[in-house]
């Protein structure tokens, strides 16, 4: 199945894109698609105890399920304000 | 109608938010501006580029108001958040509360900015003088009470 994958700030830079697609095994999880990113970018590892993550636009968790067409998206620590 | 919680390119303007939340009811209305100052942690400060996950931020912005009503019943609250370059003074956040009396409104404001700065997908690339840096502040959770609780300590007080 394929997801889509948004990334911001420190990490969109390192991955050289703001979007990317997956391919993920069906029943995988959140956790899954970031190890996936992790194996493609290796500097991505420094933000494994600190992202947060979200799924089609709402806060979520690395052990939630995804499911084919969502939106993933992977949050460095956040600076707004 | 009235904009209550928005991300924007486009320069803040205080009023516009304040106007989002008055109320016949309110004698009270604290606008809040964030702005950019020219010098964080011993830099001299050029501009600060911000970048976010829009529609997370502007549920970010509803869920904060929630919490807010929670605590002040009876309270309005108007968030906008600017997005790319912004220039030294200018505005990057405006949040204005309105309620009955000015206790409230204070403190829900404070909330406001405390939380955005907790759970707001929103980053900010600092420009300074021989180089930029993304500033990362909080790891986002919003079901995290003790981030909560702190930004409820610092409101009252």
């Amino acid at each position: 199945m394929l997801v889509t994958v948004r990334l911001f700030a420190r990490l969109r830079e390192i991955a050289h894109a703001a979007e990317l697609t997956l391919d993920l095994a069906e029943g995988s999880r959140v956790g899954d698609a970031w190890q996936a990113l992790m194996a493609r970018h290796g500097d991505m590892a420094a933000y494994a105890s600190s992202i947060s993550c979200a799924v089609n636009a709402d806060y979520s968790r690395m052990t939630a399920t995804v499911k084919d067409g969502d939106e993933i998206a992977f949050l460095p620590p956040v600076s707004g304000g | 109608m009235r904009d209550l919680f928005r991300v924007s390119d486009q320069p803040l303007d205080a009023s516009t938010v304040t106007a989002a939340v008055e109320d016949a009811g309110f004698g009270a209305l604290a606008t809040f501006v964030g702005t950019v100052r020219n010098h964080n942690a011993g830099r001299s400060v050029r501009w600060l580029d911000y970048e976010a996950y829009a529609p997370l931020a502007v549920k970010s912005f509803e869920r904060i108001a929630q919490e807010a009503r929670e605590r002040w019943p009876g309270i309005r609250l108007a968030i906008h958040h600017r997005t790319g370059r912004v220039a030294i003074g200018e505005a990057s956040v405006v949040i204005a509360a309105g309620s009955a009396h000015r206790g409230d409104a204070f403190g829900a404001a404070r909330y406001a900015i405390e939380r955005i700065k907790q759970i707001a997908p929103i980053w900010k690339r600092e420009h300074f003088d021989g180089g930029e840096v993304w500033i990362e502040g909080a790891t986002a959770d919003p079901d995290d009470p003790s981030a909560r609780q702190i930004a409820m300590e610092r409101a009252c007080s």
